[in-house]
């Protein structure tokens, strides 16, 4: 029976439709997964679902009758409970308070202590979880604190559990531990919808499978009559060749002697142990999923999260930066992802934004000269071709493939001899992304290293000397030039 | 694992301490009448750090309860003396003036999603400004309930007084614990200064928690205001300056976060308690400025802000860890 439907669902945003039809179904006591790359419109989905988000268009059945959905408290206390991945519940509370807040049992008009401490413990004994209630929630692992926001849910008398990645902090024996729970739940004819990055898990887990990509949906797949090929596919948006896979046409080019190299480099929580080479003037590209490992990659080699384990060399000595500062003093520079939070200084103007980092490079001992800053600003947006009046236009005002080529700028400033390109195509308008996949090119015939992570295939196969690719936060695979393509870079991230 | 009650032990330890060198000091201070005295004395105080302990459980502040006192001094003056109602009457006025003007406070900072620091500090000169615009004089008291008010009370051995202001004190104590403990609001006030996005997904009505916290931080600055009026027959625009910096410091020195999410009521009495021990100290001792107690309140406070830290520094870590983890 089908719990929970949604369909032609319609969500508009200034200039992006991130929903574009949507249909949805639920079943009685399954596991759902709901599958898709980076702005897909999976957590546009679930926020509709969920009650957080009005969708613009479209309808919601629920237990055969029309919802209408007013805020997430409605959904709560219709039976639709979420569990999202960062854990939302309150960690200064004790986990009793977590279970019953807003909900506690009284006596005499005052709060029951003591029901509620008999009661989570009875409720978390069903999740085989034996811990004292009455502690703060901070005092327990992520794990835990996972499966108490999960019994939160289910003792709300959830038919609907929605869980948005829980699995993305856990380790294998936790995941194991909360996949029991959910068999459980499933057959209780609780319906689950199941948000990872990560393949193996859903397969191990789920009935069914839906597929979003760039808003629309892809399709409703039964997990088991569906290859994993097959769903790499759906989800980057490719259909894979059916003949061998056809070898890449171009030359190995001579390789320069090893600029960085990463010898079972690992990050705790986010990076199984990995080796990485790049070469001078070479473009490495990094192939993977969301999720797959590839941004904490750039990030361990850039010192902005903590290698725990392994060996990074640079220009032959070894090193361990302690902070992206020193990583740019030794020579490397990183632009990252999400480049609204992480990369531009929205009110500042190009030229500011370009002097930055070389500014920071020299410290503020060695002030530039306004005039210097200007010659360097122009001359960047003279080579890199940004589209702006002047110099002084503050950087929020230019479009996505603008603000991408400033930052490019900022770091070309200081010279790198190993730049790390996060995304660096993502929102750009494909003026913009052509010219920027030229400029790679460029930079490498110059000799300067790069690495790039693209979630583009046919960008990695542009560009790339070789092409590592990462899945479940390793790299499983390495491409040498002469054999990228874009089949074969599928071909090793779906692998099993 | 108790760390949740180390800085209220910490902070109660204190006091004794503080009470027992006093004491053991000078003749006269080791008894139940400067014990008494200590609660009477800062009773108007006590009130209103009460209010604003939820306040900043909640992770809010509120700048305008020293205003809130002037205003309602003025205005229990005006009322009683040019306009000839009964205190019993006005007490009621004020009160829900107090709890009004709080109200508002509470729906700009939650509907405009305004700093409480911005709008509380406008909430304060606005206060003050209404209180010098009725009487820029203070406007005298004098009235029978107010003599009646000022010999109620109980004695106590030792040549104690338990006044009104005390017993005022004693039953607003109990009531907030109720409120903080018992009450499904008290839960959503700690839950609001925890994680304010993570209270709304777990369907805590932020709205209403908001302008509840600074109603009842308005409704007991009033209360607060005519516990004052109780010790000075009066009403005075320029009364009580500062009373919200004193607030503040007493339900730090009380050993609630100033980021919110945690925090005792029954700190901020010890709190208060603490400052007026070291008042106390100082007139007995009589050859010191009564400054010094500014400045031993200003070390106590860097003492215990220094304190917090190296409890929360571990929690903190912690928290920072899982970030790194669930950002993979």
């Amino acid at each position: 029976m089908t719990l929970l439907s949604l369909s032609k669902v319609e969500k508009r945003y200034p200039g992006v439709k991130a929903l574009d039809g949507v249909d949805f179904h639920l079943r009685e006591g399954e596991v759902h997964a709901l599958l898709g790359e980076n702005g897909a419109g999976k957590s546009t989905l679930v926020k509709v679902m969920t009650g957080a988000l009005d969708g613009d268009a479209g309808t919601m059945t629920y237990l055969g009758k029309p919802l209408k959905l007013k805020s997430t408290a409605h959904a709560q206390s219709v039976g639709i409970s979420t569990v999202y991945q960062e854990v939302n519940l309150l960690s200064n509370l004790s986990v009793a308070q977590n279970l019953y807040l807003g909900r506690e049992p009284k006596k005499f008009g005052l709060i029951d202590w003591k029901r509620i401490h008999r009661q989570s413990r009875a409720v978390l004994e069903r999740f085989a979880l034996d811990i004292d209630v009455t502690q703060p929630l901070s005092n327990y692992s992520v794990a835990v604190q996972q499966l108490v926001a999960i019994a939160r849910g289910v003792d709300m008398s959830a038919k609907v559990l929605v869980l948005d990645e829980p699995t993305a902090s856990l380790d294998a024996g936790e995941v194991e531990q909360l996949f029991g729970v959910l068999r459980e739940l499933k057959s209780k004819g609780i319906g689950i919808v199941f948000i990872t990055h990560f393949l193996d898990q859903v397969y191990s887990v789920s009935d069914r499978i839906t597929v979003l990509r760039n808003g629309t949906l892809v399709g409703e797949f039964e997990t088991a009559q569906l290859p994993r090929k097959a769903l790499v596919g759906h989800m980057l948006g490719k259909e894979l060749q059916e003949a061998a896979h056809r070898s890449g046409t171009r030359e190995a080019r001579a390789a320069g002697e090893a600029l960085l190299e990463a010898a079972d480099v690992s990050v705790q929580g986010s990076l199984q142990p990995t080796s990485l080479t790049v070469n001078r003037g070479e473009a490495v590209g990094l192939a993977g999923l969301l999720g797959s490992g590839r941004t904490e990659v750039c990030k361990a080699v850039f010192g902005v999260d903590k290698v725990s384990s392994g060996k990074l060399t640079f220009k032959g000595s070894e090193r361990r930066f302690r902070q992206p500062a020193d990583a740019i003093a030794a020579g490397l520079a990183l632009c990252p992802e999400d480049r609204k939070t992480s990369g531009i200084v929205g009110p500042l103007s190009i030229r500011e934004n370009i002097a930055l980092a070389l500014q920071a490079r020299r410290g503020w001992w060695h002030p530039m000269s306004r005039a210097e800053q200007q010659r360097l600003a122009e001359r960047f947006i003279e080579e890199l071709q940004i589209a702006t009046p002047d110099a002084d236009k503050p950087i929020e005002q230019l479009s996505g493939g603008n603000q991408q080529k400033v930052i490019l700028a900022r770091w070309l400033a200081t010279e790198p001899e190993l730049l790390v390109l996060d995304e660096p195509t993502r929102g750009v308008d494909i003026g913009a992304h052509a010219e920027i996949l030229k400029l790679i090119k460029k930079l490498c015939s110059q000799g300067m290293s790069l690495l790039v992570t693209s979630s583009e295939l046919e960008e990695l196969v542009a560009f790339s000397d070789r092409v590592a690719v990462m899945r479940d936060r390793r790299k499983v695979a390495e491409i040498e030039a002469g054999d990228i393509s874009e089949d074969t870079i599928m071909r090793a991230i779906a692998e099993a | 694992m108790q760390s949740r009650y180390t800085t209220l032990t910490v902070t109660a330890g204190l006091f004794m301490l503080l009470f027992l060198a006093g004491s053991l000091q000078f003749d006269g201070f080791g008894s139940t009448r400067v014990f008494a005295n200590l609660f009477s004395d800062n009773a108007f105080l006590a009130i209103t750090a009460i209010g604003m302990t939820f306040v900043i459980i909640s992770g809010g502040i509120d700048l305008s309860v020293g205003s809130v006192i002037a205003l309602t001094g003025v205005a229990c003056g005006l009322l009683i003396g040019q306009y000839g109602l009964h205190p019993l009457q006005v007490f009621p006025i004020v009160l829900i003036g107090g709890a009004l003007f709080g109200a508002g406070m509470g729906a700009l900072i939650h509907y405009y999603k305004l700093q409480p620091f911005i709008v509380t500090l406008a909430g304060m000169f606005l206060a003050r400004g209404l209180a010098t615009t009725l009487s820029e004089e203070s406007v005298p008291i004098d009235h029978p309930f107010y003599d009646a008010v000022a010999d109620f009370g109980i004695q106590l051995p030792g040549n104690a007084w338990v006044g009104a202001s005390t017993l005022i004190l004693l039953a607003v104590l109990v009531a907030a614990i109720v409120l903080a403990h018992f009450s499904r609001l008290g839960g959503y006030i700690y839950a609001l200064g925890g994680n304010a996005q993570s209270a709304q997904l777990m369907g805590v009505p932020v709205a209403r928690t908001t302008i509840a916290i600074y109603a009842i931080s308005g409704f007991l600055s009033a209360l607060g205001g005519i516990v004052y009026s109780f010790y000075t027959f009066s009403g005075y625009s320029l009364a009580a300056v500062g009373t919200e910096l004193d607030a503040i410091a007493a339900v730090v020195i009380g050993g609630t976060l100033l980021t919110g999410g945690s925090g005792y009521v029954v700190g901020t009495l010890i709190g208060v308690l603490i400052m007026g021990v070291i008042q106390t100290y100082i007139s007995f001792d009589g050859t010191l400025n009564s400054w010094w107690t500014k400045i031993v309140i200003g070390l106590l406070l860097f003492a215990f802000i220094a304190l917090q830290k190296l409890l929360t520094g571990k929690r903190l870590l912690s928290a920072n860890g899982t970030r790194e983890f669930s950002h993979a």
